[in-house]
């Protein structure tokens, strides 16, 4: 898979002068290695671990590759998604011709796709640091790849500087463990780096995990970055981004706090449920508020990722009860959601990417119409609308079912103040689900529905094969995974066993039907929702068709009351989402104002206009005053250094003296 | 075999009653205020008669609005299924409350989009209200049946119903009376009844509900109309048999079975006369207003899970 995606790379150098040529061969063969990657996590999964080693550097030991379930199930999703946006860029990067280096994408994707695949194969601290570094970088400069467009190099440059904070987090936290425990092995770090640490060096080790990972994750308040990054990029990269590289966050926190520190303290879990529900919570809340598409999209993968902390803070309370059948539960619900979120939510950037490509604007305001302009598009994304939406039998649904039930079953635990805690996510989870569908039903109604409200919208043309291919596949996996959930889980429980130890797979699949077990049985049967809901429609056009005979169906104006409606007549996503804005006000701070035309009389306002902005808080309260701290303390730093060498020699030999001193 | 006929007929119960649900709250209101109103049966004429009716449909509208009226009399039929009314048998092995809960949201995102389909600016007004108060009431409904969840350890609506029916009244506390007043709230958000919607109005600024269907005509408003009609049902029916379900019949026995039945159209009258003398009684609250009583529903529903905690 290396091989391949290293030839894609040469290819896409080598063709550099052929255009076209170029973006054939490096995207065919970028979707022949992740169909390579995809094979290999399912002989993983059937045939057990994989296990590679090679020398690179004799005084630093073998590196090994291995990929356990663990690792299959996310080289599972990323390959997946990494074949759709390969798909997907057949299509879409032609429209880069003449206007950007069309050589930089065919050569940067590849790399992009194989350090991801890559950094859930290393199982060796360097070799992890190294492609966890290469999938930065790569995708930094995937996001400024657009570099003509207002505010890319501004988004990028606040990428890089946030991804390196976490890479520098991280490195701490991995090179610390690996300290510990005398090898860079993760295999060796497992086994031997939670013995020798005392209570506080192995809770500095995880928070140092969970900053490091969580600014790659996007939790609040170290999202800031990604509602600017993601959008920023070309589509194919933002499903990428937003789909599958800030589940590697999560995939790693995992293995850093499940195998190398082993969760045995209980606020890690409280800790990660909080940040968990106040991240979901925030990231629907700015959601609702966006009118940039993309950027709507980013805040909702932030919002799926606080629903992702949920789960896992979930699984780590569970297992530092010693619960372990309860964190297996929480644990797999955690994964299935990681692995259906990387389905819709590159679905929806694909299909987002679609309608931008068609009508040129990202603004929501100048969309509408394009349901019966693109209409497969309008239908692709409708398919991701439902799934992240929890709309049964789809499978953002299920997970959802699996995150609720493993949260309720939190009362077996016998501490009430865990009890209550746990309880508050679960009101959390429920309120962030009920936003997240008010949140995508005015998405597609102001992108599809109605009349278009700009010339652009109106001219909007159907994306091409490729492109609707690409998304096809996703759509269709998102119907089949949430169908055939009960038969999908045996495998997410083989990975989710492997960290903590207990499969539960038999317990919560019973044939067709999902069920857990609280004393009681609870259960749903997402294939047989699905197949009932499926006969109902059909049959139910059949009834009706016959009762009452045969009746006209005519095409008639929208009710107008005697005005003919233009498009400024609709509702724009604006004032969709106005009364929500208005009552969660207290969090946005949002300000708005009406200006009139002083000309006119105070009784029939000639002109009028309303204005309404919402102010980054994280960035105004948060990242504005530390920035100005940094420049100030540097300011000050600044007067050492006066420009002349003897200074500077002497400073060189004072801080030698002072050395030889302290060491001596 | 037999249980799953009788689940059915169960089922066909409450979707033939829903109905004359409607017929008899709006007699029950006009008696209040001292009208003669129209009789009990009106609204299966009402039906029949806009079945025969042709149908006009906007020409901005998409392949949604043609298709939101079978999506949301299929979710509502699958979520009759998994209401036990009168006697502890249902397919229940299919979902539990996390899913009924769910296939009324999905209902709900169908209607609300299709309101918008038109372009209508009533339509959207709608659209977005109901969203607003959805997001407000969903998570009341959830942690209300996370209540009974904890007092009985399933979410299972079956279990929970034969659980507490069998149990004696020893588990009627604050929990299970707190979720239920949370979850009154919800039957009143989620039906568009007063106080905070008016079924009866289609004075244009204030409606939620009816905004949503304006646009529908004919054998595609009869669909609609029929829906909200067993939505309304529905919800009435889970307010009792998760959380007060005692008389209904646990055993499958003539006596325990008829028993049910009655008991059952005693509740669905009682909860009937209830929001009857709401409506007559209560005038519409405003829309900014709304949020207080609902994020009230909500405060309500968590009150009962901590006490079912602390207590």
């Amino acid at each position: 898979m290396i091989a391949l995606g290293a030839i894609a790379t040469t290819a896409a150098l080598v063709t550099a002068r052929k255009e076209r040529l170029c973006i054939q061969l490096s995207f065919g063969i970028s979707a022949v290695a992740a169909i390579m990657g995809l094979l290999t996590s399912i002989s993983v999964f059937l045939e057990g671990d994989l296990t590679f080693e090679f020398i690179a550097f004799p005084f630093l030991g073998p590196f090994v590759i291995a990929i356990d379930p663990l690792a299959a199930l996310f080289l599972a999703s990323i390959s997946i998604v990494g074949l759709a946006a390969a798909i997907y860029s057949l299509g879409y990067v032609p429209q880069f011709i003449g206007k950007y280096s069309i050589v930089k994408f065919c050569a940067l994707f590849p790399i992009f796709l194989i350090s991801m695949a890559m950094v859930v194969a290393s199982s060796n601290v360097l070799l992890f640091l190294i492609f966890w570094e290469l999938m930065s970088l790569s995708s930094y400069l995937l996001v400024a790849y657009e570099h003509k467009e207002e505010g890319a190099a501004s988004a990028a440059w606040l990428y890089f500087v946030m991804a390196h904070l976490g890479t520098a987090c991280i490195a701490a936290c991995l090179l610390y463990l690996s300290y510990a425990s005398g090898s860079l092995d993760f295999h060796q770090i497992a086994l031997y780096a939670g013995q020798g640490m005392t209570e506080l060096a192995r809770s500095s080790a995880f928070l140092l995990a969970l900053v490091g990972f969580g600014a790659k994750a996007g939790i609040v308040p170290l999202h800031v970055w990604l509602p600017q990054a993601h959008p920023t990029a070309p589509s194919n990269v933002s499903a990428l981004m937003s789909g599958v590289m800030v589940k590697l966050a999560v995939y790693m926190l995992i293995r850093t706090a499940f195998q190398f520190l082993h969760v045995d303290i209980l606020w890690w879990g409280l800790l990660t449920l909080f940040i968990g529900s106040l991240t979901a919570l925030i990231g629907v809340l700015y959601a609702i508020a966006e009118k940039d598409v993309k950027r709507a999209l980013a805040f909702s993968t932030v919002e799926n990722v606080g629903v992702i902390l949920i789960a896992l803070g979930a699984a780590m309370v569970f297992y530092a009860q010693d619960m372990l059948q309860l964190a297996a539960l929480a644990l797999v619900a955690c994964l299935l959601h990681v692995l259906f979120h990387s389905l819709f939510k590159s679905l929806l950037f694909l299909a987002a990417g679609s309608v931008v490509h068609a009508t040129g604007t990202k603004d929501m305001e100048r969309m509408g119409g394009l349901a019966k302009r693109m209409r497969y598009t309008s239908l692709l994304f409708f398919v991701g609308a439902l799934s992240i939406s929890a709309i049964p039998p789809f499978n953002g649904f299920v997970s959802e079912w699996l995150i609720f039930q493993s949260l309720l079953l939190s009362y077996t635990i016998q501490d009430v103040t865990v009890n209550l805690l746990m309880a508050i996510a679960l009101g959390m989870l429920a309120l962030t689900g009920a936003l997240a569908a008010a949140c995508f039903v005015r998405i597609f109604g102001s992108v599809f529905l109605a009349r278009p409200r700009s010339e652009v919208a109106k001219q909007a043309k159907e994306a091409n094969r490729g492109m609707l291919l690409a998304m096809s596949i996703l759509a269709v996996l998102c119907l089949l995974t949430g169908v055939l959930s009960a038969q999908i889980i045996p495998f997410v429980d083989q990975a989710s066993a492997d960290i903590v130890g207990v499969s539960i797979g038999s317990q919560i699949t019973d044939g067709w039907v999902l069920e857990v077990n609280g004393g009681e049985v609870s259960s749903v049967s997402p294939i047989l929702l699905a197949a009932l809901l499926g006969l109902m429609i059909p049959f139910a056009f059949l009834l009706v068709r016959s009762l009452g005979g045969r009746t006209t169906r005519a095409k008639g104006d929208t009710w107008d009351c005697g005005t003919p409606l233009s498009p400024r007549n609709e509702y724009t996503p604006t004032g969709h989402s106005q009364p929500i804005l208005r009552i969660f006000n207290p969090l946005y701070r949002s300000k708005s104002s009406f200006t009139f035309d002083p000309s006119s009389s105070p009784y029939s306002k000639q002109k009028m206009g309303y204005s309404s902005s919402i102010p980054k808080l994280f960035e105004a309260y948060l990242y504005e005053p530390v920035a100005r701290a940094i420049l100030g303390v540097a300011k000050r730093a600044s007067v050492i250094q006066a420009g002349s060498v003897q200074r500077y020699l002497a400073y060189i030999f004072a801080a030698l003296v002072i050395l030889l001193l302290v060491f001596r | 075999m037999a249980d799953y006929l009788l689940a059915l007929v169960q089922t066909a119960v409450l979707l033939a009653l829903a109905p004359l649900l409607t017929g008899i709250i709006r007699k029950l209101k006009a008696w209040m205020q001292s009208r003669r109103g129209p009789p009990i049966f009106q609204p299966y004429l009402d039906l029949a008669k806009l079945m025969r009716k042709g149908s006009v449909v906007s020409q901005d509208a998409s392949w949604l609005t043609s298709l939101t009226p079978y999506v949301c009399l299929a979710s509502m039929v699958v979520a009759a299924l998994l209401v036990p009314a009168f006697v502890t048998e249902s397919f229940g092995f299919l979902g539990d409350l996390i899913v009924l809960v769910y296939l009324f949201a999905m209902a709900r995102f169908f209607m609300a989009l299709a309101a918008l389909d038109a372009g209508s600016t009533f339509g959207g007004m709608g659209s977005s209200r109901e969203m607003l108060v959805s997001s407000l009431i969903e998570p009341a409904i959830l942690l209300s049946f996370f209540t009974v969840a904890l007092l009985t350890g399933t979410t299972s609506l079956v279990s929970v119903t034969s659980l507490l029916a069998t149990s004696g009244a020893s588990l009627i506390g604050p929990a299970l009376l707190l979720a239920f007043a949370a979850f009154f709230i919800a039957i009143l958000a989620e039906n568009a009844r007063i106080p905070i919607d008016n079924p009866s109005t289609h004075l244009e600024l204030t409606m939620i509900h009816e905004a949503m269907l304006l646009e529908y005509s004919g054998k595609d408003l009869a669909l609609m109309e029929y829906s909200s009609m067993v939505k309304l049902t529905l919800f009435i029916t889970i307010a009792w048999s998760a959380f007060l379900p005692w008389g209904v019949a646990t055993q499958v026995t003539a006596p325990d079975l008829a028993l049910g039945v009655i008991i059952f159209l005693v509740k669905l009258l009682a909860l009937a006369l209830v929001i009857a003398i709401i409506e007559s009684s209560m005038a519409k609250l405003r829309l900014f207003r709304l949020p207080n009583l609902l994020t009230g529903a909500f405060i309500l529903a968590f009150l009962a899970v901590m006490s079912y905690f602390v207590l």
